[in-house]
């Protein structure tokens, strides 16, 4: 317990002290929050249809927590992880007990922290910024957070322990994103996206986080089948990360 | 467990290791025993199979066949206990970029309970004054020692060595070794992988030769010449064409004249008797000298070839 405290505290710093995961995960989410204000930040129209009804900021608020989520997963973590394996940093680690699963364990609860803040930042700039009214059910918000963070950190593991290299966990981490960005709920209102940008749109874990959060923040009661999905990836990816790792060491 | 010797003061036997890759054989039937408190070396050219051994003992690397015990404990199974016995420096590994040299030290330790000791090692090894600078700012030279220095904060009863000091200049080179003799004075066994003649001959006990993963030969540094490189050599210099015939001198096996320099290879007591017939010749060389069999001249009698590094 006492070396996990100690790795987290070190990855905490170490993450703080890498500007572009703190760009990906704090001020990208941030940016794109403040563009799309500027862009539908007067828009209010309830009933008209976009949005889902929504006010265009109570639409994205959630929808950027979730971004933050995404960024972790597939952005920090894979490319972190994967870092550490191809410069032989794991090696090290773990010819020292500094085992695979304590390193791992250490970049999830890191990742769970800056995700956190990162949300709350979100939500700080929507309601102070953009007036959006803060959630219906606290709870349910919190709640749906911690799910959609805690799959994202799995999906997040199990790409790092995957993926061969630091440049494929580039690639692939940011094609992810920037798929999620556009089509996953966080980009132009769902009624201005064509049906196939929906569909794609459906598939990613994205979409099925920001809808959950936003039901619990709109008071629309807990989404259940939401939940299901985001429980299903956490599951089976924490599994898969399990799996492989455990075949390789 | 059904050992038919218990011999508790060897602490490392390897019988019949061997470990491929593919179709690679690296380490090929290899079998040695390391005692406690030994410096025990193992000297071969590039791709000799060195690192893979040591791997192999220190469980980071799984060995195709063979039996490894270290400290009693078999690296396939029993490899936290065995972790947290040894120390490690890996001849290919890397810390975090952005870690600082204390922050790297001041984690390992944590793994032992109770360790603090690390400030003295990071004296030790001439960190103090890089204590708050990152991994990627540090040379060569003090990774190698940050590396050193992170594979014995935790009281290692074994420590393995690969590749020491490579990077290291000629002082922190002459201070390593000393570290390491204060090391092994405590009682700490060490496994020394390096391809530096004199390393070896300095620091080690025993010594294990190994060439395209088969290990040709293991004793002593002294051992090791009065085996293998039994011709002293002895050299003068002399211009002039009227030279007695050294080689009719039974204990003389070779002479050779380079420009003006002659070159006489031999065994026993050959030097005396080759300086008295100079003499008697009214050859009387001022600079006569004589150097005797090294690691180098082993290495050649055994493989044929010298080491490369
Ligand atoms: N992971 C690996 N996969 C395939 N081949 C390997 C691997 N590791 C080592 N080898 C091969 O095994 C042989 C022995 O390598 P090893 O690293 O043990 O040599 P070494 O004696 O430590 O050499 P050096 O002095 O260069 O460090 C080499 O031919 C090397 O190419
Ligand atoms: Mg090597």
């Amino acid at each position: 317990m006492r070396t996990l405290g100690r790795l987290t505290l070190v990855e905490m710093k170490l993450f703080i002290r890498e500007p572009i995961t703190m760009f990906f995960t704090f001020a990208l989410p941030l940016l794109f929050l403040f563009v799309m204000g500027g862009v539908f930040g007067k828009m209010t129209n309830g009933g008209a249809g976009d949005f889902h009804g929504l006010s265009a900021m109570a639409f994205y608020t959630p929808a950027y927590i979730a971004l933050v989520l995404t960024s972790v997963g597939v952005v920090g973590l894979p490319g972190h992880l994967t870092g550490y394996r191809e410069r032989g940093v794991l090696r090290r680690f773990r010819a020292s007990s500094l085992s695979i699963w304590r390193i791992f364990a250490a970049q999830g609860l890191v990742s769970l922290a800056t995700a956190a803040l990162g949300g709350i930042m979100i939500l700080i700039a929507g309601v102070f910024v953009f007036h959006v009214s803060l959630p219906q059910n606290p709870f349910f918000v919190i709640l749906a957070f911690l799910v959609s963070a805690l799959s994202f950190i799995s999906l997040g593991l199990l790409l790092g322990a995957v993926l061969p290299t630091s440049r494929a966990a580039q690639g692939v981490g940011l094609v992810l994103f920037f798929v999620m960005l556009i089509l996953g709920g966080a980009g132009p209102p769902p009624e201005a996206m064509t049906h196939l940008m929906r569909v794609v749109g459906d598939f990613t874990p994205m979409q099925h986080a920001v809808t959950l959060l936003q039901n619990a923040w709109q008071g629309l009661g807990w989404n259940w089948m939401e939940f299901g999905i985001m429980a299903g990836i956490l599951i089976v990816s924490l599994t898969a990360a399990t799996l492989v790792i455990r075949r390789n060491s | 467990m059904i050992n038919t010797i218990q011999d508790t003061s060897k602490v490392i036997r390897v019988e019949n290791l061997r470990k491929s890759y593919k179709d690679l054989v690296a380490v090929d039937d290899v079998s040695f025993e390391v005692s406690r408190g030994e410096i025990f070396g193992l000297l071969g050219p590039n791709g000799a199979g060195k690192t893979t051994t040591v791997e192999c003992l220190q469980g980071l690397r799984r060995c195709t066949s063979g039996k490894i015990s270290v400290l009693g404990l078999d690296p396939a199974k029993n490899i936290g206990e065995l972790r947290r016995r040894i120390g490690s420096q890996l001849q290919d590994s890397e810390l975090p970029q952005r870690i600082k040299v204390w922050e790297a030290l001041d984690l390992f330790a944590s793994i032992t309970p109770g360790e603090n000791g690390w400030r003295k090692l990071m004296k030790d090894w001439d960190l103090e004054s890089k204590a708050n600078a990152s991994f990627s700012s540090l040379s060569g030279g003090q990774k190698q020692r940050l590396f050193i220095a992170l594979a014995l904060v935790n009281h290692p009863e074994v420590v393995f060595l690969d590749e020491m000091t490579t990077g290291l200049d000629p002082v922190a080179r002459h201070g390593a070794w000393d570290l390491i003799k204060e090391i092994r004075a405590n009682g700490t066994t060490v496994i020394l992988v390096t391809h530096f003649m004199d390393e070896a001959e300095e620091l080690c006990d025993r010594l294990a030769i190994v060439n395209q993963g088969k290990l040709l030969a293991l004793d002593s540094p002294f051992g090791l010449t009065s085996k293998y490189a039994t011709n002293m050599k002895a050299a003068f210099s002399y211009e002039g064409d009227d030279l007695p015939s050294m080689e009719d001198i039974p204990q003389v096996k070779k002479v050779t004249r380079i420009g003006g320099t002659v070159e006489v290879e031999g065994i026993g007591s050959f030097v005396s008797l080759m300086a008295a017939k100079l003499v008697n010749h009214g050859i009387v060389p001022n600079d006569l000298r004589t150097r005797q069999p090294s690691l180098e001249d082993v290495f050649l009698t055994l493989t044929g070839h010298r080491i490369e590094v």
